[in-house]
């Protein structure tokens, strides 16, 4: 545990690095000139580097093993043919036997988004550039439900087979009628929340479930049908950003 | 301090409450088993907290403070050239060594063997992964360069990318098919738990620090760029590669 916790303290390092270097190099040869408060920021900067480490490490022992294991359980052809009556031969699975993969999919969806670090940070922003008028809860469900929508929906087109461009397609021109009618100030916001959204927590547990359903659903290709879920969880949390904006602009002219 | 902190891990509790709740729901009731190393995982979800709790401190006192004194040193200075050289360092330099892209990257790299794209050979492989890594790394260098640009210029966000919309709904019909999932998903990968917090105070720094620019309406806007740009340089590479 000790040196697991080292290892991914080290690879966090790693990551932060490049970042690190960029700043002090461009502060350094560039700006020229010191950041106020630097001994505050720099210990913040620790924090945030010691708790991703613990954060990361925490999922690594307790969430993800069991998350990932589940999404693998659930696509098993055992637990979804131990469904029906016995004696019944199932050939072909139609595509209603796996609603608890849909089910699963809408809630490790929209709560693996609420656990996401980088969406909580651009809700606090959100919510003190707009002065209050962008709640940080409001936001952050507004996402977690894009989240949730886009997983099962993407979980029925990995089910089914149909091809990933018609539903991103289909989706694209959504965004772009909400964009004509939704309120000037959330669109940048909105169009953000998509790749805020699938972060640290998200991409794993979505990763594994995609790989889960293209190995086990007969037809699939675990190489070529796994991929498309991010996609999906990238592409819902616009439409849903703005849907909110929508009605509660909608609710305040009602009131 | 202490009662700040006390209220962030409070906080921190309920972030991480749905995600618990969904687990246990599914492995005690759905698939009716018992929680396997119940110590290890009390002790996991502890971490969690904990560096939940530390993530959120941090980001107030240091990367929103960091991302914002930036954007007024380079507004104060006033050099679009320097600035724009910061913003592609910074978006090339988080992208490439981002692990979520390696282990896409590395993926993508087995489906165009099996696809006969590349040679089956481990050399072609990371080559392939390489080149990938690299052309994603470019278009968020690219993507946070135009969105410095826009916000400095005050260009309308929405026709830019709905204009990048149309560019991916186009290429997906040029595109080689195996490439297009991974094109799609690549877009979701990029966007890291540092490279979020620290690009938003930098685009709403920007956006406070320029007259006549609103931090709501030109401050957002970044992180859509970066994950518009890399589908549509992903297609360009499986088309040219």
């Amino acid at each position: 545990m000790e040196q697991k916790f080292l290892e991914t303290l080290w690879g966090t390092m790693a990551d932060v690095l490049p970042i690190a270097v960029i700043i002090v190099g461009f502060q350094s040869l560039v700006i020229r000139r010191p950041i106020a408060n630097m001994s505050r920021v720099a210990l913040g900067f620790l924090y945030v580097l010691v708790g991703l480490a613990f954060f990361l490490q925490g999922l690594e022992t307790a969430l993800f093993p069991l998350g990932k294991l589940m999404a693998q359980q659930l696509t098993a052809p055992e637990f979804l043919t131990g469904v029906q009556p016995a004696g019944e031969v199932v050939s072909e699975l139609d595509w209603t036997r796996y609603r608890w993969v849909y089910v699963f999919a809408l809630a490790i969806g929209f709560s693996t988004a609420i656990a996401e670090p980088s969406l909580l940070a651009v809700a606090l922003k959100a919510h003190q550039v707009s002065g209050g008028v962008v709640g940080v809860w409001g936001l952050r469900i507004a996402v977690a439900v894009g989240v949730a929508v886009g997983m099962a929906l993407g979980s029925y087109r990995i089910i089914t087979g149909t091809p990933l461009h018609w539903y991103i397609i289909a989706g694209y021109a959504i965004v772009i009628i909400q964009t004509l009618f939704a309120p000037r100030m959330i669109i940048p916001l909105a169009y953000d929340s998509g790749g805020v959204a699938t972060s640290t927590v998200t991409v794993p547990i979505v990763a594994a479930l995609g790989l889960g359903l293209a190995s086990n659903v007969p037809g699939r290709n675990p190489v070529f049908d796994g991929f498309g879920l991010i996609a999906f969880a990238c592409l819902f949390p616009i439409i849903t950003v703005m849907a909110y904006a929508q009605v509660s602009a909608w609710w305040a002219k009602y009131q | 301090m202490p009662s700040v902190f006390l209220k962030t891990l409070i906080g921190s509790f309920f972030d991480l409450l749905p995600i618990v709740v969904v687990i246990g729901f599914f492995q005690l009731v759905v698939l009716q088993q018992p929680i396997p190393n119940l110590l290890e995982i009390l002790i996991g979800s502890l971490f969690v907290l904990i560096g939940l709790t530390l993530f959120v401190q941090g980001l107030e006192m240091g990367l929103f403070p960091l991302g914002e004194s930036l954007a007024f040193a380079f507004a104060r200075k006033g050099s679009l050239t320097w600035l724009l050289i910061f913003a592609f360092a910074l978006g090339f330099g988080t992208t490439v060594a981002e692990p979520a892209l390696i282990a896409v990257a590395n993926e993508a790299a087995k489906v165009a063997a099996e696809g006969l794209v590349i040679e089956a050979t481990e050399q072609a492989r990371v080559d392939y992964a390489l080149g990938l890594r690299l052309t994603v790394a470019l278009s968020v260098g690219f993507a946070i360069v135009i969105g410095v640009l826009r916000i400095v210029r005050g260009w309308p966000l929405q026709y830019l990318i709905i204009g990048g919309y149309l560019g991916v709904i186009v290429m997906t019909f040029f595109a080689p098919p195996e490439i297009i999932g991974i094109a799609y998903d690549s877009g979701g990968v990029t966007t890291s738990t540092i490279t979020v917090p620290l690009v938003t105070a930098l685009g709403v720094g920007l956006a406070s620090s320029i007259r006549g620019r609103n931090p709501m309406v030109d401050g957002f806007g970044l992180i859509a760029f970066a994950s518009l740009t890399p589908m549509i340089f992903v297609m360009a590479y499986g088309m040219i590669g």
